[in-house]
């Protein structure tokens, strides 16, 4: 019995934002009386970070506090019209809206700050901290606070923005196949190590050295678990999990997490992560969505570091240890490559 | 190769010059407004929202692959204690559907409730609800069906050969139908077939993936109870509530005014809650009773019942020069969609506007079927329409690697689409980044390049002669389909007939083959009786109900 070192390689882009667009996302942003802003979403976030990364490009927009800004969302009465979030689109389009919208209530809070300084709007800036000052003097300035105080009860004004944000829907061509899929593409590559055991067939994955291109790391936190978690799911695909092990049978399909296999913590390999950042030109601050494409690169490349292994090529999924055990079979035993 | 550990690092120093990074809340590590709820188990799944009175929804499903529903006798199950209704497709106002109705996408090809036939194990045919889940339990087991077995296809292949068991009434020959036009969806782009013969090498393959589930924390399903002034409120795990919201007023035939969702905000959904049918059927439970309705899936069902991600089946030919230089790549793939459309016949666009992979290759080809079997219906999952054929691909590149002798990491970066490179989809690339990626993550490993490879980039090396459409582009007219007219979606030129401005415009009907089908199907009352014609017919679908539509593109195109 001999445990075999292996490595493998896979390079991925991925299309951000549902195929061919015709997918709105809308967003409306308002202050309360007190310079506190709710953005109202019907936006989904069953997990996944949307509310924080929405909060965070409002805040950067409206140039206020995070902790001044509240995301609202999953409720049709209140939030107005997205098309779901699927296709690694909530990011990129509801970023989008609720750029636009902020921009909106930004202005009139500007214009509003501007009255009680007695100066343009055009010379306001935002500190981020809850100051609207005259640009170049700071001094000469008022809290978004009082700024919205006055607004709302001393001038009339709403303090409130609209935001939508739609890329047409494309043709496609039948006879070609040509379209405009989206506008923009997240990247990925990586190097998997794997053992694989010549007298079980059992692959366990050691070790995973990534680089991603997400556009903007909008919040690295986010970003982490969200390529953290995809990559877990890649490798689970890779080698662990079917509803249908026997495809195109239907035999023997599982029906609890007794019988459908995932890894759990103990398979957890190592992963150092690296982020790289290309702006996308109409992502929200160059972003794009890192929430899907991170999976995918693992599913080859834990194949082919399979194959760098123990000279077996497994081009079904899942690699589960009798596939692995045929093949070092059908070859006359294991055969190292270690060529990456 | 030392096992390495965890880290995370922003390599800001590439394309620093393309960004501006002086910014107060963009690229924080902001704590997320939710975290504590969430980890503190305080954040509420929507089955937290229970009600007085609260009855429990479960199904009654086929035992068979295929077979046709002879008689449903609930008679034993209604007299169980606790059940309040039982529910069958008579009582679902318009029970054929297809969540891309909404766009103006495909037929409507699926009941809520099945009356006629069954085409996947555990296909719901009706529905009991009762006082608790157990006495729903009880009582599923005391519905009778007649069943007549029919011949099932489990493999996409099989499925496409005459002769095949039919799998959905309506595609009759197991194949969606792309642009009222075609069997497949095609890519043509140069003239693979001359460039293969120019070729130094030819590599083949063929890779499947197998059915997978999406495993959310919380199992799809909704509650709903009425609200105030004839309105009724559902709480629902959905991943699109106004898609959720759009089916419901389509399959209840209510205006959109009446429904009130309120969506998650915790159990997860990766792809698997986009066209649930949860919500028509609890409100519709909350309609015959008058009370309020659950309907869930325990995690049987969420593994076997509720839609996976879907199989794929892909065949790659590439052409190779001596050097490493891509020159042609023909991909053959099969989804295979189960019984029923779901959203696999988008995701093939997708999938397809993604060819060749991240490479530039003058010559690409690639024909890919929606295939209809006798199985759960496939869903959205995680990177859908792209994980099955990045798979496909990468494992690919492994084997083009062996047979010219090269570094893997090496061929791709040789092979890397750059900026203003021509696409096969006939766009020109932008915002490239994979030469980047393969370079950072090969110095990670310790895996040496060459040093052109090194230095190369994605912002140089492109454009120029890559950036040119191919001077010649073979196409063909194989899969011709008649009988079927397209919807205004992906649909070059619009949609060929005009609406008429009083009422939307109904889907087009596909004819029983051969004749070629009517421009519009009369709205027929109730589904008819089961048929004892061996091909069954499509229960005929009312004209598009009151429901909203989100196709924008629809909606302009036709004014």
């Amino acid at each position: 019995m001999t445990v075999h070192k292996g490595r493998g390689f896979a390079a991925i882009n991925y299309p951000i934002g549902m195929n061919l667009g015709g997918d709105p996302s809308q967003a409306l942003v308002h202050s309360n009386p007190d310079g506190k802003f709710t953005v109202a979403l019907s936006a989904i976030d069953l997990g996944q970070g949307m509310k924080s990364v929405t909060r965070q490009i409002a805040a950067e927009t409206l140039g206020v506090p995070i902790a001044d800004v509240y995301v609202d969302t999953a409720d049709s009465d209140t939030g107005p019209h997205d098309m779901g979030s699927f296709a690694s689109r909530g990011t990129h389009r509801m970023g989008n809206a609720v750029i636009q919208a902020s921009l909106e209530a930004r202005a009139v809070m500007l214009e509003a700050a501007a009255e009680e300084l007695e100066v343009d709007a055009g010379d306001l800036v935002t500190d981020g901290q809850g100051n609207i000052h005259v640009r170049g003097a700071p001094s000469r300035s008022i809290t978004t606070m009082a700024a919205a105080q006055a607004a709302q009860f001393k001038q009339g004004r709403t303090i409130a923005g609209r935001g939508i944000f739609l890329i047409p829907l494309s043709d496609v061509d039948p006879d070609t196949g040509e379209m405009s899929p989206v506008t923009t593409f997240a990247h990925a590559a990586l190097v998997v190590e794997v053992t694989v055991d010549d007298e079980t067939g059992e692959v366990e994955v050691v070790d995973i050295q990534s680089a991603y291109e997400v556009g903007r790391a909008l919040n690295p936190g986010l970003v982490e678990q969200q390529l953290r978690g995809g990559a877990w799911m890649g490798m689970s695909h890779a080698a662990w999990e079917t509803t249908e092990p026997y495809y195109p049978a239907r035999d023997h399909g599982p029906v609890d997490f007794n019988h459908y296999a995932m890894p759990g913590p103990g398979d957890l390999p190592t992963h150092h992560i690296s982020v790289l950042e290309r702006p996308a030109e109409d992502g929200p601050y160059g972003g794009k969505g890192p929430g899907e494409m991170c999976a995918n690169p693992m599913l080859p490349a834990v194949v082919n570091a399979v194959y760098d292994a123990v000279g077996v090529r497994i081009d079904e999924l899942p690699v589960t240890p009798e596939k692995v055990l045929r093949g070092i079979r059908a070859n006359g035993g294991a055969k190292p490559r270690q060529a990456l | 190769m030392s096992v390495g550990t965890n880290g995370f690092e922003l390599r800001k120093e590439i394309f620093a010059d393309e960004r501006d990074d002086n910014l107060n809340e963009i690229g924080k590590r902001t704590r997320r407004q939710d975290i504590e709820g969430h980890v503190t188990g305080r954040s509420p799944f929507y089955d937290d929202h229970l009600f007085d009175g609260l009855l429990h929804m479960r199904c009654v499903r086929s035992p068979h692959h295929h077979a046709r529903v002879r008689r449903i006798d609930t008679a034993a199950a209604e007299r169980m204690p606790g059940v309040v209704r039982i529910v069958t497709g008579r009582d679902v106002p318009v029970n054929l559907n297809t969540l891309l109705s909404l766009l103006d996408f495909g037929l409507d090809d699926e009941p809520i409730l099945s009356e006629a036939k069954v085409a996947y194990k555990g296909e719901p045919v009706a529905a009991v609800i009762a006082e608790t889940e157990a006495q729903a339990r009880a009582a599923v087991q005391a519905v009778r069906v007649e069943w007549e077995v029919l011949p099932h296809v489990l493999d996409v292949e099989e499925a496409l050969k005459p002769g095949a068991p039919s799998v959905n009434p309506a595609y009759p020959k197991n194949a969606f139908v792309y642009h009222g036009k075609y069997d497949h969806q095609k890519l043509r782009y140069g003239d693979l077939d001359r460039a293969l013969a120019q070729a130094d090498h030819v590599v083949e393959g063929r890779y499947q993936m197998s059915p997978i589930e999406q495993a959310p924390m919380e199992t799809c399903g909704a509650i709903a109870a009425q609200e105030q002034n004839g309105r009724y409120v559902c709480y629902t795990g959905t991943q699109a509530l106004f898609f959720s919201l759009g089916t419901a007023s389509k399959v209840l035939n209510l205006p959109s005014s009446r429904l009130h969702f309120i969506g998650g905000t915790v159990g997860g959904g990766f792809g698997g809650k986009v066209d649930s049918v949860h919500e028509p059927l609890a409100i519709l439970g909350t309609m015959l009773t008058g009370r309020p309705v659950k309907f869930q899936w325990d995690r049987e069902e969420e593994m076997q019942v509720g839609a996976p991600r879907g199989a794929e089946r892909w065949y790659i030919t590439d052409g190779v020069m001596a050097d490493g230089r891509i020159v042609a790549r023909r991909f053959t793939g099969y989804f295979d969609c189960g019984a029923y459309t779901r959203l696999s016949s988008y995701a093939i666009i997708k999938g397809v506007g993604h060819l060749p992979g991240p490479y530039t290759i003058p010559n690409v080809y690639a024909d890919v079927y929606c295939v209809y079997t006798n199985r759960t219906p496939a869903t959205a999952m995680r990177g859908f329409g792209i994980t099955g054929v990045d798979f496909a691909i990468e494992a690919h590149m492994d084997k083009v690697a062996e047979t010219v002798g090269m570094n893997p990491v090496e061929l791709r970066i040789l092979n890397a689409y750059r900026d203003g490179d021509m696409k096969a989809h006939r766009r020109v690339a932008k915002n490239c980044a994979l030469v980047e990626c393969c370079q950072v993550a090969a110095e990670k490993a310790g895996v040496r390049l060459s040093p052109d490879l090194l230095a190369a980039s994605s912002k140089t090396g492109g454009g120029g002669a890559r950036g040119q459409l191919p001077a010649h582009t073979a196409t063909d007219q194989n899969g011709r389909v008649e009988g079927y007219s397209s919807g205004s979606y992906a649909q070059k030129g619009g949609a060929s007939a005009p609406a008429s401005p009083a009422m939307p415009t109904p889907m087009p009907q596909p004819a029983p083959p051969p004749a070629p089908a009517p421009a519009a199907s009369p709205p027929v009352a109730s589904a008819p009786p089961p048929q004892p014609a061996p091909a069954a017919q499509p229960a005929k679908k009312p004209a598009r109900s009151g429901a909203m539509r989100f196709s924008s593109l629809s909606g302009f195109r036709r004014r």
